[in-house]
């Protein structure tokens, strides 16, 4: 560890939310690296400045939207000099300098100035009772006012506007908001959700003057009134100004750093001296300020890294969503909605339930939302939003939401809000919505991340992720950290799993310590999800020159066996196309009864599954199951599972081809392919479904005239039908459709995502025309599979029970006899 | 006074990898970190009692192939949030063998 003497000294000037989120990523980087000092100019700990008007409305104390207290600085080693602020930054000697005249010498600096109110250059702007709308000062004059008087004009009718309106409004006040525009959040709503808005709060008590310009402030020891543009004017004992932010940057543009609305900065949060960093609401970044919370922590972690040396993350900007901070009025909006010749809405109103929706698309994508009345599907619309996905597939269906999509696993049925603190959230964890809030409140936690991490809600199976992350929103009112546009492998990385998948091949690396090097990983083995991916991900990039690296598979895939909640194991041998012998089923229960094997099921895929294996025992149960002919399902495989299928023209009076034939030829063929999530497939001889195939990763349904090739199905965490994919007229055209299909998956997916998910990610179109158009294409995708096949068709099973492959797996070490 | 009782070859057990020694009170999972270290501890992870000897093994910690809690393998302890305690057995290397010492009470199931 470097002691004091050694270490590099980082200064931040701000003790706001961006200024120690920055401080706090980079402490979990790197926390000996620095001698941090932190200056602020308010008399406190690190607040959450976005719940200042819960504070204010009295749904929340000063204490509860507390993040840093001062222990945390002292736990930390972390000077904290609160109510000392900066006066000068002398870039030459590299110090900066109190307003007591003391000088503070510092290796990197961090410039956190924030915004400051815009206060109106208007007559009577300095009378006693006029106020801006920014700090908790500024909130205790506030509730002081409202006790001692009655009138309050709020001067813009902005997000800030209404929230402190109606803080004033709660707190006894008779508030009138004056706006120059006649849309309230102009910025954030089209004039139709804002009307909507304007009633309801009309509705509350609210009176509106708009659109209206504010002329002068009157009053002579306090301000009396407001005169307006028409000549009219309004007694107020109160006025707040709250008609937007300005980014505080003097004290940079006076150390003479470039700066034009803000601190200018390049993508990893630097100022034009290298020296020097900024973040959060002071800085403009690629002509962008913001004045949210999420872009501020995006910012906060690409500051960091580059502080604590380690790679060089950049901040590519952040897309934005805003949530009005009003108990009882739900309004979502994100992206840009202005109308444009390019654009195309999506337009839902329905004025008696007070429910209006409009969703902007560019390019057969969401670039905007609207949402007034029913907000559920806000984060929805976002995430699609921040992915770019192509939502032309469910375009008809897109405005009425997930839930009417499939896409919401259980999200969708109720609105958060209204659910009572017992409604499970998480299934899989059994964790209700009370703990999540709980969890959030007490641990100030902020993002998705956080509430898995504390809470294990939608860590497991995710389904209810939308569902998290409304509880996010509902309980931090909104503005909570959504999670980053380009989603990191895992924690060990900043890299994204494309990002990984193209180096891998562009750099020709071919072990998981060479990735782990070449992309600088975070932690020196990696961990549990990210060992397993870059394992597939090699196979699949390298077939027959990739060592499988055991070490680096779950344990299912390690053992060619499930695991079960005992620790004990279970098998299943693979029956081609669901079809069995006499002599298989005589084995499978000699193997059974020899073995004590407690259960024996029949499963959804057309096999059986014998249950309770112990470890020990597997080599001698494959060994049987061997001798009978029978080789392993995969049926714990991130692989090819089973084929369904029905009996088609072989019996079935309706049958129109050789179902069962086809489903075993497809088996025969893709059997021990490794995949980035399970692959299931059906085959339909008729119509009338029996094999389910339009439910599966890949389904053919057989009809007169030939396959109908359908994929991107599922029924587990979602249901969700398959996509047609084209139609073709004979046995070997259908497999080579989908033996291409799959080897496109194979080398675009992400690890763990299922064929669906990647088609969502991709696009259907996309698909169609590597697969069914190109046809050079096909054949080389089929080609690079066969190839790929003649490396992954050897049985497992059959390697360990009679070939000693990994005998110790299955041995223990020693058997101690203690005294 | 800790008595040492001889297990096995360290070459027996793969790196980042792990192997399980039965006794009386229960198996005991013996790990082997990339730099060749060795850790033992109960084969059962304080949630639900999953065997961590069948675990991913990365840097000096496991995880549970269960429900995916992490445990750091020279204290026992779930990396936070999580929380719960595995007993640890003191474990060794000398010129490639593995020795183990049970402790008694931890060893009690």
């Amino acid at each position: 560890m470097l002691d004091k003497v050694t270490k590099q000294k980082l200064v931040v000037i701000g003790n706001g939310m961006a200024g120690i989120r920055t401080v706090e990523a980079l402490l979990e980087r790197a926390p000996d690296l620095y001698d941090i000092t932190v200056f602020g100019s308010e008399p406190y700990g690190n607040y959450n400045r976005i719940l200042l008007s819960p504070v204010l409305a009295g749904e929340k104390t000063v204490d509860d939207i507390m993040l840093n207290t001062v222990d945390w600085y002292e736990d930390n080693n972390i000077t904290l000099r609160k109510g000392e602020t900066i006066n000068m930054i002398d870039r030459r000697t590299c110090e900066v300098v109190t307003e007591a005249g003391e000088r503070v010498p510092y290796d990197r600096l961090l410039i956190a100035t924030g915004s400051n109110p815009i206060m109106l250059p208007l007559p009577g702007k300095d009378l006693p009772g006029v106020i801006g709308f920014r700090d908790i000062y500024d909130v205790d004059r506030m509730i002081k006012a409202s006790t001692d008087y009655r009138n309050a004009v709020v001067i813009g009718g902005g997000l800030l506007g209404l929230e402190a309106a109606n803080g004033l409004m709660k707190r006894g006040m008779n508030v009138t908001v004056v706006h120059l525009l006649d849309t309230l959040m102009e910025r954030q709503l089209d004039p139709v959700a804002g009307g909507l808005l304007r009633k309801s709060l009309e509705e509350r008590g609210m009176v509106f003057k708009m659109p209206a310009q504010t002329q002068a402030i009157l009053g002579e020891d306090r301000v009396t009134g407001v005169r307006f543009g028409d000549g009219t004017e309004l007694a107020a004992d109160l006025v707040v100004m709250a008609v937007g932010i300005r980014p505080n940057f003097e004290l940079a543009k006076k150390a003479g750093l470039y700066c034009e609305r803000g601190v200018v900065v390049s993508d990893t949060m630097q100022t034009y001296d290298g020296r020097i960093y900024a973040v959060g609401e002071c800085v403009q970044h690629r002509r962008q300020t913001y004045g949210l919370v999420a872009p501020l922590f995006d910012q906060a972690k690409v500051c960091a890294n580059h502080l604590a040396m380690k790679g060089f993350a950049t901040y590519d900007g952040s897309v934005t969503s805003t949530k009005l901070k009003v108990t009882g009025i739900d309004l979502f909006s994100a992206g840009d909605f202005a109308p444009g010749p390019d654009k195309e809405e999506i337009v839902l109103q329905d004025a008696n339930r007070g429910v209006y929706k409009r969703i902007i698309l560019k390019d057969k994508k969401i670039v905007g939302a609207v949402l007034y009345g029913d907000t559920i599907d806000g984060p929805w619309y976002f995430q699609h939003l921040r992915d770019g996905t192509d939502v032309s597939h469910m375009r008809e269906r897109l405005v009425f939401g997930a839930a009417n999509l499939g896409d919401g696993g259980v999200s969708g049925q109720n609105s958060v809000a209204a659910m009572s603190d017992e409604t499970e959230i998480c299934g899989c964890n059994g964790v209700c919505k009370g703990a999540i809030v709980k969890a959030i409140s007490e641990k100030k936690l902020f993002t998705l991340d956080d509430v898995r991490a504390h809470t294990k809600a939608s860590s497991s199976c995710g389904s209810c992720t939308g569902l998290v992350e409304q509880v996010l929103a509902f309980t931090l009112g909104g503005d909570y950290s959504a999670a980053p546009k380009v989603k990191p492998l895992c924690k060990c990385t900043d890299h994204s799993h494309d990002d990984v998948r193209r180096v891998i091949v562009e750099q020709q690396l071919k072990t998981i310590p060479a990735v782990m090097r070449f992309m600088e990983w975070k932690t020196l083995n990696g961990c549990h999800s990210c060992r397993p991916a870059l394992n597939y991900y090699l196979l699949a990039t390298w077939p027959g020159e990739y060592r499988d690296d055991q070490q680096s598979r779950f344990i299912n895939e390690r053992v060619h066996a499930n695991i079960q909640k005992d620790g004990t194991y279970s098998v299943v041998p693979r029956m081609w196309g669901g079809v069995t012998t006499p002599s298989e089923l005589r084995a499978i229960a000699d193997v059974a009864e020899k073995f004590n094997i407690p259960t024996v099921k029949v499963t959804g895929g057309q096999r059986i599954d014998l249950l309770g294996v112990k470890k020990e025992d597997l080599p001698a149960v494959w060994a049987d199951l061997n001798d009978a002919g029978m080789v392993s399902g995969h049926a714990y495989a991130k692989g090819l599972r089973t084929v369904k299928t029905c009996v088609g023209s072989e019996w079935c009076r309706f049958g129109t081809q050789d179902s069962t034939g086809l489903g075993v030829k497809l088996e025969k063929f893709m059997w021990g392919s490794w995949t980035p999530a399970k692959v299931k497939l059906g085959v339909s001889g008729c119509p009338r479904n029996c094999a389910e195939a339009t439910c599966k990763d890949v389904g053919v349904v057989c009809v007169d005239s030939g396959y109908e090739i359908h994929f991107a199905g599922a029924a587990g965490l979602h249901i969700k039908g398959t996509e047609f994919l084209t139609k073709v007229e004979t046995e070997d055209e259908t497999l080579e459709v989908i033996v291409a299909l799959t080897q496109l998956y194979r080398e675009e997916g992400w690890y763990l995502e299922r064929m669906y998910k990647w088609c969502d990610r991709v696009g259907l179109e996309q698909i169609r025309k590597r697969v069914v158009d190109d046809v050079a294409n096909r054949k080389a995708l089929f080609g690079r599979f066969a190839h790929s096949q003649q490396f992954a068709q050897t049985d497992p099973w059959a390697e360990r029970a009679s070939r000693g492959v990994d005998r110790n797996e299955f041995a223990p070490l020693a058997e101690l006899e203690l005294a | 006074m800790t008595s040492w009782i001889e297990i096995g070859a360290l070459d027996d057990i793969p790196r980042l990898g792990s192997r399980v020694v039965r006794t009386p009170g229960g198996n005991i999972a013996v790990f082997r970190t990339e730099s060749d270290e060795v850790f033992a501890l109960d084969d059962r992870c304080p949630h639900k009692g999953g065997p961590l000897s069948q675990g991913i093994v990365h840097n000096k910690r496991v995880t549970c192939p269960l429900h995916n809690f992490v445990i750091e393998l020279a204290s026992g302890q779930a990396v936070a949030p999580d929380e719960g305690c595995t007993h640890t057995h003191p474990a060794k290397v000398e010129n490639g063998i593995v020795w183990l010492s049970v402790r008694q009470a931890a060893a009690v199931s």
